[in-house]
C-alpha cells in the first residue's frame, strides 16, 4: 500500500455530502445568473404563437363565432374554435378526474374567462390584435355562483351535455348540477355517538377558493415534425409522463412518437399538474400549420382559468366527553368544483384524502360525506400546495379542534395533548381507515409549547385583554396553535392512480467508468432542488460524492416513467425509487468487488463508499475502482457495465407531521394584523438536506401566511372574477412577510427505505391552521366561535364589529 | 404598424432594434435581444421578475415601451457575473438558499444589485422594504434577506480591502 | 396583456408637445411614467393611437424651491421627491406620502406629474396637493393657464384638463406647521383602503391654519374643508380632532371593492384621518 493515510470512515462520509448534509444547490449556478431554461425562453425556428379569445361572462349561449375580420389580418396565420376540432374528437378531453371539459366552447360558455377561440400568428403581438378582431355573440344564462343555490330545484342546468345522465364517474347524480356523493367511514355509529354524548361542537367551516399562482404561469411549445412523425412539446408539467400518456390517448399520435418535456419550471404548486385547453390547442394548431407553436398564458388568464384550490364548505360535529377525550367526527362537505370536475384526485379519491380529516387524534368513530357539486367559475381543485385535499382536511379538525375546546372551556394546546395517537398506537390506523406509519406527536407537541413559553404567551394575551378591556388599548392578542398530520407520497398502486396509471415511481441509474454517475427519474421539480437531493440520497446509498452525480428529470424520451412532482410525492416515491436502485447498484458492485478481491460476496462489508474485507480492513475497493472494472473486466456471470433501475411501489402513504404556533397582534378598528410569532416544528422523517427543508418551510408558511390572511378568488353574483391581478390577489412581499423560527424532531417512516416522509407541503398544510386559529383565539373570549377566511382587514374588523368591540 | 428603429446600450454592448413603437422593453430584451434572464410574472408591474437596471434605476421592464428606453443603458442579470467570477450577490443567493425555482431571481438580484448601491448598509428592515417591488412565491424572502445582507458584509469588506490597497 | 398599436412621439419641448395633441385630439395620450397608463393600455381598455413621451422635455423636470415657494415639473419621479434633501426640508410630507406609494421600481419611473393629471381617485399625490392647495400649470393650445388642484377633479378619470393640454408643473408654498400622511393599504403595491394627509399649524395650543385632505375616499380627492373651519383658531384638544374627524368621514364617499364594503371604509377612514391629525398635532 501507499504512504497516504486512508480517510477516515468520518471524513470519506463528510467527503460524499450525503444525507443529512445542508449542501448547496446545484441548480442555483444557473438561475443566478439568468441562464434558466423556462418554457417561455425556448424559441424554434419558424415558431408561432397562439393565444385565446376568452369569455368576458360566465354562462351564455354562444350564438356566432365571427373570426373574418381576425383573419383577415396580416400576420394572424389561423382561427381555432370547437367547430374546427370537433373533426379531430377534441373539441372536449377528459379530466382526471373522469369528467370532460370543452377546450374551446362548445355552444356555450360555463366561465368567465373560458376559452373560446385560438388566434395563431406570427409573434404576441400580431395574436393579440387578432385576439381583439374575433367577434362573439353570446346569448346570457342565468348565472350560479353558490354551490348551495345550485342543486335547488329551479336552478339553471349547466352542463346540459350531461343533464340526463343520472351516473357519474364516482356513482349516482341527484340533480343535474350535481357531481357526486362520496362517503367514508361509519355513519349510523357516529350518529349514535354524536346523540349520546355529552358535549357536542357544530360548526361550518369554509376553506375558501383560492390559487396556486406560481411566479411562472402554466404555457408550452408545441412541435409536430411531419418528416419523422413526432411530436415533442416543452411544457410547465408537472407529471410529464402523464401527459404524454393522454396526449396520446386523445390525440391517436402514438404514444412512442410524443415527446413530452418539462424543462425549468418557475413554480408549480399543483397548478401544473392539469391538462389545460392550451396544450391541446398548442399541439392541434402546431398539426395544422406544420409549425412550433407557443403558448404562454398571462396573469389574468391564469388566475381565472387556470386550475383554482379548495373551495370546500365542511360542516362538522365533534362529540367528546365532559374530560375532553373526543368520542365521535362527523362531516359533510359541499365541494365546488367549477364548470367541470378537473380536480387532479386520484381516481378512486373524488375529495382526495379528504378523509384524513381526524387529524392527529385517536378519534374512535367518524363519517365523512362529500358532495360535488358544478358551478358557473373556473373548473380545477388541485391540490396548492398539499396532497389532495389534505389542507381542507387539516383546516378542518384544526378549527373543530377549537371550537370543541370553547365549548368545553379548556385549553386547545390540552385538549389536542388529551387526544393524540400515542407514540406506542402506531401503525395507527384512523376511523376512516388510513394506516399513519409513525410518529411521536407528544413529544413535538410537548417541544413546542416549550419552546415558545406558551405559558407566559397566555399571560400575555391575558394583560393585553386587560388593556384592551380597560379602554388602554385597541388590539388583541391571538395565539394560533395547529398540530397537523398529512397524508403524503401518492401511492400505493393498489389504491392509487390517475386515469388509470399506478402512482409508482422510478429511477434509473447509469455509472460511468471513471465512477462518476447519472440518475435519472420520473419526477419534475418546481424548485424543490431534486438535483441536489436525490443525488445526495445516491450519495449516501452507493458511495460516489453527490457532486459526481448528474440529476435528469422531466424528458420522457430519457427519464423511466413516473407520475411526476405533486402531493409530496417526489421523496417518498421517487426518493425511495431513487435509493432501491442505489441498493441494486451496490449488490452488483459487491459481486465485482468479490470478484476483483478474490473472496466470497458475505465476506465483503461496506463502509461509505467501499466495500472492505471483513477483518482486513487494507483489503478493499472503492466504488471508483469497482465502476472501471464493471467496464473493463470479463467477470465470470456479472454483465459488464453498471447500471440499475427501480420502480418502486409505495406500500403505504408517508405521513408526515408537525406542530405550528403563530402569535398574532390585531387592531380591531382597522382590521390589521401583526404576526409576533411564527414557531414551525416539523417532523418529516429522515431529514436529507436540512437547508432545504427550511426553505421550503419558509415558503409554505408564506404561501398559508397569504391565504388565510387575504388570498382568494373572489366572484361577483355574475360569475365575474374579482381578484384577476396581483393587486387584488394577496402575494405577500418581504414587507408583509414575518421571519419564521424552524424546528424539528425525526421520526423516521418505517415502510421507507431511508425514512425520509416529504415536507414540501406540510406548511401550508399546518401554517393555514395555524394563523387563521390565531385571529380566532384573539376574539374567542367575547364569544367568536367561526368566521372564515381569508382574514383580510375587513373581515377580521367585521369580527370585531359584529361582536360590538366598536364603538 | 410601422417599425422604428430603437438604440440603447444593454450590458455594456450597442444594440439597435427595429420594432414597434409598442414593444415592451421585456420583449425586446427577451425576445429581440435573447437576454432571457428577466422573465415576465404580471405583466402589471406587481411582482419585478422583469426588473433590471435603466441608467442606473431598477425599473420592471414589463411596464416600459421599448421607444422610451431609446439611448439608455441597461443591465440586466446577464450582465452583472461571469460563469468564472460570478457578483458577490450572486454568490450569496447560492450560498444562503435565497432562491429555489429560480424564477423571480434574476430580478430579484438585479433589485437587490441596486438596492446595495443606493444603501450599503442596508438593516433587515431596510432591505426587505428596498425588494418590496420584487414577489417570490417560493422561499418566504427569509433567505433572500439573508443573501443579501451577506452580500451587503462581503461587499463593504471587500471595498475597504480596495480603499487599504489604494491607501 | 398586449397593447394596440400606436405611433410613437418623443418630443422635445412643450410646444411640440401640444401640436401632436391638437392634431389627433382624444386619440392621443402623454405618457409619464407610464404605470398607470401601460397597464390600461395592456387590458386594453383604452385606444391610444399616438403615444407622446414627455421625457425629453426638460422644462417639464426639477425641483425649484425659491423661499416658500416650491415649484415641481410633472416629469419629477417619485424617487426624487423622496431624496431631494431641500424639498424634505421644506415641505417633509412630500417625502411621508411618497414613500408610501406602489413600489421601488414604480418609483422610479411614476412621476408626479401622471399621478396627479391622470385623475384616479386611488392615486395619492392628487390628495397631496389637495393638502397642499397647490397650483397646477397647464399648457395647451390657447397657452398656459393655472388651475387649483382643489379644483381640478370633477369625477373617476375626469378633470379640469382640455384634451390638447398639458401639466407643466405644480407648485405650492411650504407647508407650515406639523404635518403627517397616513395610509391603510393591504400590501405594499396596494392603493389605500382609505389615507389621509394633516397639515396642523399650531401656536400656545391655538390652530392658526390647517389642511386636510383625503385619499380613494371618494371619487376625486377629498378637500375637508368643513374640518379645516373646525379646527381654525380653536384650541386643540382630543375632543376637537374627533369632531374633525368625524366631520371629514362625512365629507368622504367612498366605493366597496375587494378592499371591502363602505361601512368598512368610512369606519378605517375615521381611524386613519384621526392618526393622521394627532400625529400632525404631535409634531407641530
Amino acid at each position: 500500500m501507499d504512504d497516504v493515510k486512508t480517510p477516515s470512515s468520518e471524513e470519506r462520509k463528510s467527503a460524499l455530502s450525503g444525507l443529512g448534509t445542508s449542501r448547496k444547490r446545484v441548480e442555483d449556478a444557473r438561475f443566478t445568473q439568468g441562464k434558466g431554461n423556462y418554457v417561455d425562453d425556448i424559441k424554434l425556428k419558424g415558431m408561432l404563437f397562439g393565444d385565446f379569445v376568452r369569455s368576458p361572462v360566465a354562462h351564455a349561449k354562444i350564438k356566432k363565432i365571427d373570426t373574418a375580420a381576425a383573419l383577415a389580418l396580416p400576420g394572424v396565420h389561423a382561427v381555432l374554435t370547437a367547430a374546427d376540432l370537433e373533426p379531430l374528437g377534441l373539441h372536449w378531453m377528459p379530466t382526471l378526474a373522469g369528467d370532460k371539459q370543452m377546450v374551446l366552447a362548445d355552444g356555450k360558455v360555463l366561465f368567465q374567462g373560458q376559452e373560446v377561440a385560438f388566434v395563431v400568428g406570427d409573434d404576441r403581438y400580431a395574436v393579440s390584435d387578432g385576439v381583439a378582431l374575433v367577434e362573439v355573440e353570446y346569448d346570457e344564462l342565468p348565472v350560479v355562483t353558490d354551490p348551495f343555490k345550485a342543486e335547488m330545484e329551479d336552478a339553471p342546468v349547466l352542463r346540459e351535455d350531461i343533464a340526463d345522465q343520472k351516473e357519474g364517474a364516482h356513482g349516482p347524480r341527484r340533480h343535474p348540477n350535481h357531481i357526486f356523493t362520496w362517503e367514508s367511514g361509519d355513519k349510523e355509529g357516529t350518529n349514535k355517538v354524536l346523540d349520546e354524548a355529552e358535549v357536542v361542537a357544530d360548526e361550518m367551516v369554509y376553506y375558501h377558493r383560492t390559487h396556486p399562482c406560481p411566479l411562472e404561469t402554466c404555457g408550452c411549445v408545441a412541435s409536430m415534425d411531419k418528416v419523422n412523425g413526432k411530436l415533442t412539446v416543452w411544457g410547465t408539467f408537472q407529471a410529464p409522463h402523464a401527459v404524454r400518456t393522454v396526449a396520446s390517448l386523445i390525440s391517436s399520435i402514438p404514444e412512442h412518437n410524443i415527446r413530452i418535456i418539462s424543462p425549468d419550471i418557475g413554480g408549480g404548486f399543483g397548478n401544473k399538474v392539469g391538462v389545460y385547453p392550451g396544450y391541446v390547442c398548442a399541439i392541434v394548431a402546431s398539426i395544422v400549420t406544420g409549425v412550433p407553436i407557443k403558448w404562454v398564458e398571462d396573469r389574468m388568464d391564469n388566475l381565472m382559468a387556470t386550475a383554482f384550490a379548495r373551495d370546500y364548505w365542511m360542516h362538522g360535529k365533534i362529540s367528546a366527553t365532559k374530560e375532553g377525550k373526543i368520542t365521535g367526527l362527523w362531516c359533510h362537505t359541499t365541494a365546488d368544483h367549477g364548470a367541470f370536475d378537473a380536480c387532479a384526485d386520484p381516481t378512486k379519491f373524488p375529495a382526495g384524502f379528504m378523509n384524513i380529516c381526524t387529524g392527529s387524534y385517536d378519534i374512535p368513530v367518524a363519517y365523512l360525506a362529500v358532495d360535488g357539486v358544478y358551478t358557473n367559475k373556473a373548473p380545477g381543485g388541485v391540490a396548492y400546495r398539499c396532497s389532495f385535499r389534505v389542507t381542507e382536511a387539516s383546516y378542518f379538525i384544526e378549527r373543530m379542534i377549537e371550537v370543541l375546546a370553547l365549548k368545553l372551556g379548556m385549553d386547545s394546546a390540552e385538549l389536542r395533548s388529551k387526544n393524540f395517537i400515542k407514540k406506542e398506537q402506531f401503525p395507527y390506523t384512523s376511523a376512516l381507515g388510513w394506516e399513519y406509519d409513525s410518529g411521536d406527536y407528544h413529544q413535538a407537541w410537548d417541544k413546542a409549547l416549550e419552546a415558545v413559553n406558551y405559558k407566559k404567551l397566555r399571560e400575555d394575551q391575558a394583560k393585553q385583554l386587560e388593556l384592551f378591556k380597560s379602554g388602554k388599548s385597541r388590539k388583541l392578542i391571538g395565539i394560533g396553535l395547529s398540530h397537523f398530520t398529512e397524508i403524503v407520497g401518492a401511492g400505493p398502486v393498489k389504491n392509487c392512480d390517475i386515469l388509470g396509471l399506478g402512482m409508482f415511481d422510478a429511477c434509473e441509474i447509469r455509472i460511468h467508468p471513471t465512477g462518476s454517475a447519472i440518475a435519472r427519474l420520473g419526477t419534475i421539480s418546481q424548485g424543490q432542488g431534486h438535483a441536489t437531493t436525490f443525488a445526495q440520497i445516491l450519495a449516501s446509498e452507493i458511495g460516489i460524492p453527490a457532486s459526481d452525480i448528474t440529476l435528469e428529470e422531466g424528458d420522457t424520451d430519457t427519464a423511466p416513467y413516473g407520475l411526476g412532482t405533486y402531493g409530496s410525492r417526489s421523496t417518498p416515491v421517487a426518493g425511495a425509487a431513487t435509493a432501491m436502485a442505489g441498493r441494486k447498484i451496490r449488490a452488483k458492485a459487491q459481486m465485482i468487488a468479490a470478484y476483483l478481491l478474490e473472496v466470497h460476496d458475505d465476506d465483503l462489508e461496506w463502509d461509505v463508499d467501499r466495500f472492505v474485507v471483513k477483518g482486513a480492513p487494507e483489503k478493499f475497493k472503492t466504488m471508483k475502482e469497482i465502476a472501471f472494472a464493471s467496464y473493463n473486466q470479463a467477470i465470470p456471470g456479472v454483465e459488464p457495465g453498471l447500471e440499475a433501475v427501480s420502480y418502486y411501489d409505495p406500500p403505504n402513504m408517508t405521513y408526515p407531521n408537525g406542530a405550528y404556533i403563530c402569535v398574532m397582534e390585531i387592531d380591531v378598528d382597522t382590521g390589521v394584523s401583526e404576526i409576533k410569532k411564527v414557531y414551525a416544528l416539523d417532523d418529516c422523517g429522515t431529514r436529507i438536506n436540512p437547508m432545504i427543508i427550511e426553505g421550503q418551510v419558509h415558503g409554505g408558511l408564506t404561501e398559508a401566511l397569504a391565504i388565510s390572511m387575504g388570498q382568494e378568488i373572489a366572484y361577483d353574483e355574475q360569475g365575474n372574477v374579482m381578484t384577476g391581478t396581483l393587486m387584488d390577489f394577496f402575494v405577500p412581499t418581504a414587507w408583509e412577510t414575518p421571519n419564521y423560527e424552524t424546528d424539528f424532531t425525526e421520526t423516521p417512516s418505517p415502510h421507507h427505505p431511508i425514512g425520509a416522509k416529504g415536507v414540501g407541503e406540510s406548511p401550508n398544510v399546518g401554517g393555514v391552521s395555524a394563523f387563521s386559529n390565531a385571529v380566532h383565539d384573539a376574539f374567542k373570549s367575547f364569544g367568536l366561535t367561526q368566521a372564515h377566511m381569508p382574514h383580510d382587514h375587513w373581515r377580521v374588523w367585521k369580527i370585531a364589529k359584529d361582536l360590538g368591540l366598536h364603538n | 404598424m410601422e417599425k422604428i428603429n430603437v438604440s440603447m446600450k444593454v450590458n455594456g454592448k450597442d444594440e439597435n432594434l427595429h420594432v414597434e413603437p409598442r414593444t415592451l422593453l421585456v420583449h425586446a430584451l427577451r425576445e429581440h435581444l435573447e437576454y432571457t434572464g428577466a422573465h415576465i410574472g404580471c405583466s402589471s408591474s406587481h411582482c419585478g421578475a422583469c426588473t433590471v437596471d435603466l441608467n442606473g434605476k431598477s425599473v420592471k421592464s414589463c411596464t416600459i415601451f421599448a421607444p422610451q428606453a431609446e439611448g439608455a443603458e441597461i443591465l440586466t442579470v446577464e450582465g452583472i457575473g461571469t460563469p468564472d467570477k460570478l457578483h458577490v450577490i450572486q454568490e450569496m443567493f447560492k450560498e444562503h438558499h435565497g432562491l429555489q425555482c429560480g424564477y423571480c431571481t434574476p430580478g430579484m438580484i438585479m433589485r437587490s444589485y441596486r438596492f446595495l448601491q443606493e444603501n450599503p448598509n442596508p438593516t433587515e428592515e431596510e432591505v426587505r422594504f428596498g425588494i418590496s417591488g420584487n414577489l417570490c412565491r417560493c422561499t418566504g424572502y427569509q433567505n433572500i434577506v439573508k443573501s443579501i445582507m451577506a452580500a451587503a458584509k462581503k461587499l463593504n469588506e471587500e471595498a475597504n480591502v480596495e480603499k487599504k490597497e489604494i491607501a | 396583456m398586449i397593447p394596440s398599436a400606436f405611433t410613437f412621439y418623443k418630443p422635445d419641448s412643450i410646444e411640440k408637445a401640444v401640436s401632436i395633441m391638437k392634431d389627433f385630439g382624444d386619440e392621443a395620450r402623454v405618457i409619464a411614467g407610464g404605470h398607470s397608463l401601460i397597464p390600461v393600455m395592456k387590458q386594453r381598455l383604452t385606444d391610444i393611437k399616438h403615444l407622446i413621451d414627455l421625457s425629453a422635455i426638460e422644462e417639464l423636470k426639477g425641483i425649484n424651491i425659491s423661499g416658500k415657494s416650491i415649484t415641481i415639473g410633472a416629469m419629477t419621479t417619485q424617487v426624487e421627491l423622496i431624496t431631494n434633501e431641500n424639498l424634505f426640508k421644506t415641505a417633509p410630507v412630500i417625502r411621508e406620502a411618497s414613500l408610501q406609494i406602489a413600489d421601488p421600481q414604480v418609483r422610479n419611473l411614476g412621476t408626479i406629474g401622471g399621478n396627479v393629471a391622470n385623475g384616479d381617485p386611488a392615486n395619492d399625490m392628487p390628495g397631496l396637493m389637495q393638502l397642499l392647495d397647490a397650483t397646477y400649470k397647464l399648457s395647451g393650445t390657447n397657452g398656459l393657464r393655472e388651475v387649483k388642484a382643489r379644483e381640478f377633479y370633477d369625477g373617476a378619470y375626469f378633470t379640469a384638463r382640455e384634451d390638447d393640454e398639458i401639466l407643466i408643473s405644480i407648485s405650492f408654498d411650504a407647508p407650515i406647521g406639523g404635518y403627517a400622511y397616513e395610509k391603510q393599504k393591504r400590501k405594499i403595491g396596494d392603493y389605500a383602503t382609505a389615507a389621509a394627509g394633516v397639515i396642523l399649524n399650531v401656536d400656545n395650543g391655538v390652530c392658526s391654519s390647517a389642511s386636510i385632505a383625503l385619499t380613494n375616499l371618494s371619487d376625486t380627492p377629498v378637500y375637508c374643508d368643513e374640518a379645516v373651519s373646525m379646527l381654525t383658531g380653536k384650541n386643540i384638544d382630543d375632543n376637537l380632532l374627533s369632531q374633525a374627524t368625524k366631520s371629514c368621514v362625512e365629507q368622504s364617499d367612498p366605493v366597496a371593492d375587494q378592499r371591502g364594503p363602505v361601512e368598512f371604509k368610512k369606519y378605517v377612514a375615521g381611524i386613519v384621518i384621526n392618526k393622521a391629525l394627532k400625529r400632525a398635532f404631535e409634531r407641530s
